[in-house]
């Protein structure tokens, strides 16, 4: 079947039997061409309550205007910058817990991973004098493992997620404690590679605008020939005034972000390292037969068996990941204070770390979220931080807010489901 | 219609520690033909839809496909000959959309990364030479109804061009309409030269779409009959083992009463 795009056909019915009765089925979801099918899309989606990313963006900006309305430095170059090199910890953490969530599990044990991470890294490089790259390779590889251990107990035995992870927490804070020894805090060359991941920055103005372009070309050209693709191939396909306004938004954003950059010091390395990440992670999920296997099983598990995916295997590999990804946000968190010490991954680390996947529009029940999501949840949470921060407001105010706007979350992901139940697309 | 059955059954027994499930059961399905297997719970319809799918392997007897003894002792065995079952529990992930359960487990690739499109428009093809109306290919099975959710699982077994295809009372939870959908399905899969074995506790269904009527009770074969030349009465006295049962005493009493 052809698409005829001057005309106004359903372009996203099953075509109709050559023999088969005419009549389309009043239900069927057809969508118009142009931006009158985007609206009326939209209206569907609304009463469906499949609302995506919308309430985080309207809370995000409206975060920003409080704040900004109380102190006019939010705004301001320097803060958003240590906004965003700050909230790379946390997010490079919540990305590996999206993939846990995705599950439909949780893994409790991160705070506690990440510190070990960094221990592992300054005992090894500094007390050691092992070379300082050898020490990263080498907590990441612990973190990864960790992971698969916890994995392992969980898919294998059948022990519970939430208890296998629990008992991580505590066993690897323990860890933690014994091998950073009697003195507690060993402080991390500030020249050195883990110094470097959160003070670097490409100072060269063209090193953020490059990323900008690299970014939105690299969108518009996957979109444009996807879509070109999909026309050829004769299946409904986007217009293209729809992926020029997508990439005309995606570049406000980035060059945005550049210019803002550049007001500063530059690009700053972390926030390099966290868009690669994210923009890896997302591939992975939502491009390979691996991703279609972890969505699968936050479905169901019993489906996934049947289709022939080795579910232990998936569990454990996903684990993993939560590990790794733990292990490097601990890095991260090295870097930012200049040491590893005893408070490492504790405090309201690993709460932020599931919140700002929670609030970034990751379900907690399994099969529904997005990388990104961690990036938009991890903003809300650092700018909330900055923001009261710069107000002078005390950290207890600071937890009753986070808490409050991860139950909001919390409670508009609820209510979601039974919207979607009600209309049937749950 | 075709000398050789696709798949034919020669005195099949399976025991269950003391149970004897299935005993000396025969039972023919040709191309192009739909089988009701009937029965009362307990019957052994589902332990000889599991022997045949291959999870469990007989104990006693042969199975022959297309003319040739054959051994199935795992799931496997029986995809890789041809057999596709559609199990009641449909097994379906609600959270992927219908192009993504459908090559669930066996997804197109093309240089390691999915391919949607091929994906999509083999979906779309798939879909429409079976007839099949769904809102679109491109939202979760959440969306759909249980018969949209049925056309779908039968649609899904179809994609490894299976020979044979086994439903599991693929209308026990639908409404009159759905149902009508998947009965028509069924008469698209024999117009393919499908062999279709139905499991059925519905007698209008039975009726609607079979072409022969194969009754166990008690684990044991109670006969074979042609749809056409059969009335219910007689399948249902088969499946009861008596022509004095239940459903004919209430038979009985009601026409007695209308007479009044």
């Amino acid at each position: 079947m052809s698409i005829d795009k001057t005309q106004a056909e359903p372009v996203d019915a099953p075509a109709v039997a050559a023999d088969a009765a005419p009549a389309v089925d009043p239900r069927l979801l057809v969508r118009e061409q142009g931006f009158a099918g985007y609206v009326t899309e939209f209206k569907r989606k609304m009463r469906a309550g499949d609302l995506g990313a919308l309430p985080v963006v309207v809370g995000l900006i409206a975060i920003c205007a409080i704040f900004q309305s109380l102190n006019s430095a939010f705004l301001g170059a320097e803060n958003l910058n240590n906004i965003f090199v700050a909230m790379v910890a946390t997010g490079m953490m919540s990305v590996g817990i999206i993939f846990v969530l995705l599950l439909g599990e949780i893994d409790l044990s991160v705070g506690s991973v990440s510190g070990v991470s960094s221990a592992i890294t300054a005992v090894m490089s500094v007390t050691h004098g092992v070379n300082e790259w050898l020490a990263v390779l080498a907590a990441l590889a612990a973190g990864a493992v960790i992971g698969a251990l916890h994995g392992f107990f969980f898919a294998r035995i059948g022990a519970p997620a939430f208890a296998v992870t629990l008992a991580g927490l505590l066993f690897w804070n323990g860890f933690m404690l014994q091998i950073l020894g009697s003195n507690g805090t060993i402080n991390i060359d500030g020249d050195g590679v883990v110094g470097k991941l959160t003070t670097y920055y490409f100072s060269d103005v063209a090193a953020a605008y490059l990323l900008a372009f690299v970014a939105v070309a690299g969108y518009f050209l996957s979109a444009f020939l996807g879509n070109r693709r999909r026309a050829l191939a004769g299946i409904p396909s986007r217009p293209l005034s729809d992926i020029v306004l997508r990439t005309a938004l995606l570049a406000v954003a980035a060059f945005g972000v550049a210019v803002m950059f550049n007001q500063y010091k530059g690009l700053p390395l972390a926030v390099l390292l966290f868009v690669v990440v994210l923009v890896g992670s997302d591939f992975v999920l939502r491009r390979t037969a691996y991703g279609r296997k972890v969505f699968a099983l936050g479905g169901s598990v019993e489906a996934s068996r049947r289709a022939g995916i080795n579910v232990t295997l998936v569990r454990v590999s996903v684990f993993a990941i939560a590990g790794f990804f733990a292990s490097v946000g601990g890095l991260f968190w090295a870097s930012k204070i200049a040491a590893a010490n005893q408070s490492a991954g504790s405090g309201d680390l690993l709460m932020n770390v599931i919140a700002a996947a929670v609030i970034g529009g990751t379900s907690l029940f399994g099969g529904r979220g997005r990388t990104w999501n961690a990036l938009l949840g991890v903003l809300v949470i650092t700018s909330i931080q900055y923001g009261l921060a710069l107000q002078g407001i005390a950290t207890p105010i600071q937890y009753m807010i986070t808490g409050g706007v991860l139950l909001a979350t919390v409670v508009i992901d609820s209510i979601t489901r039974k919207t979607q139940k009600s209309a049937g697309r749950a | 219609m075709s000398a050789t059955p696709v798949l034919a059954l020669r005195g099949v027994s399976k025991r269950f520690g003391a149970v004897q499930a299935l005993t000396d059961v025969e039972l023919e399905v040709h191309a192009g033909e739909v089988v009701a297997l009937v029965g009362d719970n307990g019957a052994g319809k589902s332990t000889l839809v599991k022997t045949i799918a291959g999870v469990h392997p007989i104990d006693d007897g042969v199975i022959e496909w297309e003319g040739r003894p054959v051994t199935v002792n795992r799931p496997h065995d029986a995809q890789n000959l041809g057999i596709a079952t559609v199990y009641q529990d449909l097994a379906l992930c609600d959270n992927i959309d219908v192009v993504g359960n459908l090559f669930l487990g066996r997804e197109i690739k093309r240089r390691g990364v999915l391919d949607e499109v091929e994906m999509e428009r083999r979906s779309r093809e798939l879909l429409q030479t079976l007839s099949i109306r769904i809102p679109s290919v491109r939202i979760p099975i959440a969306s759909l109804s249980g018969g949209q959710r049925q056309v779908v699982a039968i649609a899904r077994s179809m994609l490894g061009e299976p020979k044979l295809v086994i439903l599991d009372e693929p209308t026990a939870a639908l409404g009159v309409e759905q149902t009508a959908q998947v009965l028509d399905l069924v008469e698209r899969l024999r117009e393919r030269g499908l062999a279709v074995i139905l499991i059925s506790h519905n007698m209008a269904d039975v009726k609607a779409v079979a072409d022969k009527v194969a009754v166990l009770r008690l684990g044991r074969n109670n006969g074979v009959f042609e749809v056409k030349t059969t009335s219910q009465e007689e399948i249902i006295s088969a499946i009861t083992g008596a022509t004095d049962n239940a459903v004919t005493r209430r038979a009985a009493r009601t026409t007695a009463e209308a007479q009044k």
